[in-house]
């Protein structure tokens, strides 16, 4: 039984301590933190819900569930200007909620409903909000890394403003094809950020028996990138972490490597809560010690910002958000047969500017 | 009209694509300076500049999925696989990405990438350069499939697919570069896909291939008519998805015998789609058995003489038709 490792390599560039003076959150309006805060509240409200529905079997497939790690989505997200762009893995609930998509048509996707925001075909590890700069949840581990870094290209050929954020766990770190991005990104001078939400396990398998080397971020040197470390279960501290790179990335095409230290209660996926490659206490001190919402709420109590009442009036909107959604998906319809060949192909979305012939689709 | 090379033609297309849109970019390994490994790319690189040409490392799944990303946001990129052969290293991107992104976005998302470049046997580079991977690719709806045969239609489909909005791959035959053939100059002049081409009239036998098998197929009819009295239709399909079955169809039901001949692998291959469909929607129409000739079922063999042996050749062709007629 492995204990979750924390990073290993010395941060290049920590923030602990300065979080909530770094400029970024000193600037902050009580509104906006207040935002932040709920906005933590209703990711783990909404899949908590969808955890129940799950459970009652009206979602199907996998559901990765981002419980625990939410100040690395909403810390990262909320620092989003409207030229930034965002791609992540299949735990992306968090992300998806973070840019601000609507939690009915989340919802209805994860019950496979027409009214979903892929319409029912992409499933809970498949959101996409283009019109957010959200380029998606992606279900091959490591491979949505070389498309941010594509979204990072565009910018940068387009000559438009910008950076991309590349979300990835700490199990991806491994696959070629994130090394890959890493060379392009470097020396292409690309603005992506790739972002590890270094959970400490990918699946059952903790950290330290699937990385050699001195830390994830580290690696970043090797190709002479930028790389730093945070400690992901504060969102001040997150935000203080990211603007630094983000404004690298932004404005100068520099790329970087950060490694958020952030953990998840519930089990890899619902289908697969099986935990008995890590310990109850170990869930139950990060739960009771580094809970990001709890750890949040006591600064902003601190800070005058929340109250009581106010925390207890975001929490039972939040429950009440995530029971419409539910409520709204359980009456939308499922999409028909009909629809299964829709979405294939531009072209036959656009039949009325379809420039090829022949048949497309087979029986 | 001039009469230039396949290679040419290709190099054609690309420039007035580029030319014509600033987010089409070429990338790929050594496409820039070195002019790719079959000089397809010669003089884009002097005419485009280096944002517009662009030289990867090698790292084809990093750098396909790169292209795919920036498709995402609005480049158009033409990517270049050395050889078709790698699009292995680089599957996931293919297939998981480009093939599946419109549609798991419920058709938010668009994918306007074209991939390219050298595909086939026949050249002595061994199985690991020499996959036809064309029935892999169109297996997986979202995808456009393009095998273009002589110069004119190597340029007409590029400038198609490089316009299309979705996925596109383009397999070129290594051993066609060279081949010459009558090409417009008109930069409009844009091929559809999805429609094939008579490229021979006939009355008693219908061969249906694509690619390089199509040249051997018009020498082998030539063969048939002038020895054995024998009048062959050749159908070049030219894209395999979209698929243009109806002048597959109208042809079996003049001639009445069908030979598919392809540079594929026997299994599960594109020939195999194209017998079921002939016997389900013309089976009346047959007066025999569908027959087929494929590359023989093994890994591309090295030597020499014997690669001949494995692929069609006009010879096979000629044997396997004979054997349609009976
Ligand atoms: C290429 C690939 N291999 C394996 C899987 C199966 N798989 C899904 S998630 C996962 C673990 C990934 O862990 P990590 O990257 O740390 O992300 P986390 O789940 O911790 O968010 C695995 C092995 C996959 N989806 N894709």
């Amino acid at each position: 039984m492995s204990k979750k490792a924390a990073p290993t390599a010395e941060p290049k560039a920590s923030c602990a301590g300065l979080s909530a003076a770094a400029p970024i959150n000193a600037s902050l309006t009580k509104e906006e933190k207040i935002e932040l805060h709920r906005k933590m509240v209703r990711i783990r409200r909404f899949e908590e819900r969808s955890l129940r529905a799950y459970l009652s079997k009206k979602i199907g497939g996998f559901l990765h569930l981002y419980i625990g790690q939410e100040a690395v989505a909403v810390g990262c997200c909320t620092l989003m200007g409207k030229d930034d762009h965002v791609i992540t893995a299949y735990r992306d609930h968090g992300h998806a909620m973070a840019v601000g998509m609507d939690t009915k048509a989340l919802m209805a996707e994860l019950y496979g409903k027409i009214t979903g925001c892929s319409k029912g075909k992409g499933g809970s590890m498949h959101y996409f909000a283009p019109s957010l700069n959200y380029w998606g949840g992606h279900g091959i581990v490591g491979g949505q890394i070389p498309l941010g870094t594509g979204l990072a290209y565009a910018l940068k050929y387009k000559k438009l403003k910008g950076a991309a954020m590349a979300f990835m766990g700490d199990g991806a770190v491994n696959q070629g094809a994130v090394h890959e991005a890493y060379n392009l990104a470097a020396l292409w001078n690309l603005p992506v950020i790739f972002v590890i939400e270094n959970n400490g396990y990918s699946m059952g398998t903790s950290q330290e028996r699937s990385s050699a080397g001195p830390g994830l971020a580290k690696r970043a040197e090797a190709y002479g990138m930028n790389w730093g470390t945070c400690f992901g279960h504060d969102v001040y501290e997150v935000r203080a972490t990211m603007d630094k790179f983000l404004t690298l990335a932004r404005e100068k095409n520099q790329p970087s490597v950060v490694e958020i230290d952030t953990y998840r209660y519930r089990g890899h996926s619902v289908a697969d809560p099986d935990q008995t490659y890590r310990t109850r206490e170990e869930i139950e001190e990060y739960r009771n010690t580094k809970d990001p919402i709890q750890l949040f709420q006591k600064t902003l109590l601190a800070e005058g910002v929340l109250t009581e009442a106010l925390i207890e009036q975001i929490d039972t909107e939040a429950k009440a958000e995530a029971d419409l959604a539910a409520d709204f998906a359980e009456a939308s319809p499922f999409p028909t047969t009909d629809d299964i060949q829709k979405d294939v192909y531009w072209e036959t979305d656009n039949p009325e500017k379809r420039t090829s012939k022949g048949r497309i689709f087979f029986d | 009209m001039a009469v230039i090379s396949y290679r040419e033609a290709i190099r054609a297309a690309l420039a007035e694509e580029l030319t014509r849109d600033e987010n089409v970019v070429l990338m790929g390994e050594e496409v820039a300076n070195f002019h790719g490994a079959y000089k397809v790319s010669e003089g884009l690189l002097e005419k485009f500049g280096p944002d517009r040409i662009v030289d990867t490392p090698i790292s084809e799944a990093g750098f396909i999925g790169m292209g795919v990303g920036a498709s995402m946001l609005g480049v158009r990129p033409v990517m270049e696989l050395m050889f078709w052969s790698f699009y292995s290293v680089a599957f996931d991107q293919i297939l998981n990405n480009a093939a599946n992104v419109r549609y798991m976005s419920g058709g938010l998302i668009n994918c306007p990438i074209v991939i390219r470049g050298p595909a086939n046997g026949g050249t002595n580079v061994g199985a690991t350069h020499s996959h036809t991977p064309e029935n892999v690719l169109a297996n997986h709806p979202g995808v456009k499939v393009i095998v273009p045969a002589t110069a004119a239609d190597a340029k007409g489909l590029l400038k198609s697919a490089i316009r299309d909005n979705d996925p596109c791959f383009f397999l070129e035959n290594t051993i066609l570069y060279g081949e010459k053939g009558e090409v417009s100059d008109d930069p409009e002049l844009l091929i559809p896909l999805g429609v094939a081409d008579v490229k021979r009239q006939g009355t008693d036998l219908t061969i249906v291939t694509y690619g390089r098998c199509v040249l051997h197929s018009l020498v082998a009819a030539d063969i048939l008519e002038k020895e054995h009295d024998v009048s062959v239709e050749v159908i070049d399909l030219r894209t395999i998805r979209p698929l243009d079955i109806d002048t597959v169809l109208a042809s079996v039901k003049k001639t009445h015998r069908v030979l598919i001949v392809e540079e594929q692998k026997p299994f599960a291959s594109v020939g195999s789609q194209l017998a079921y469909m002939i016997q389900r929607e013309a089976f009346d129409e047959l007066d025999g058995p569908i027959h087929r000739l494929a590359t023989i079922d093994a890994p591309a063999i090295y030597s020499p003489p014997v690669e001949v042996e494995q692929l069609p050749n006009p010879q096979r062709v000629l044997k396997a038709a004979l054997a349609a007629v009976e």
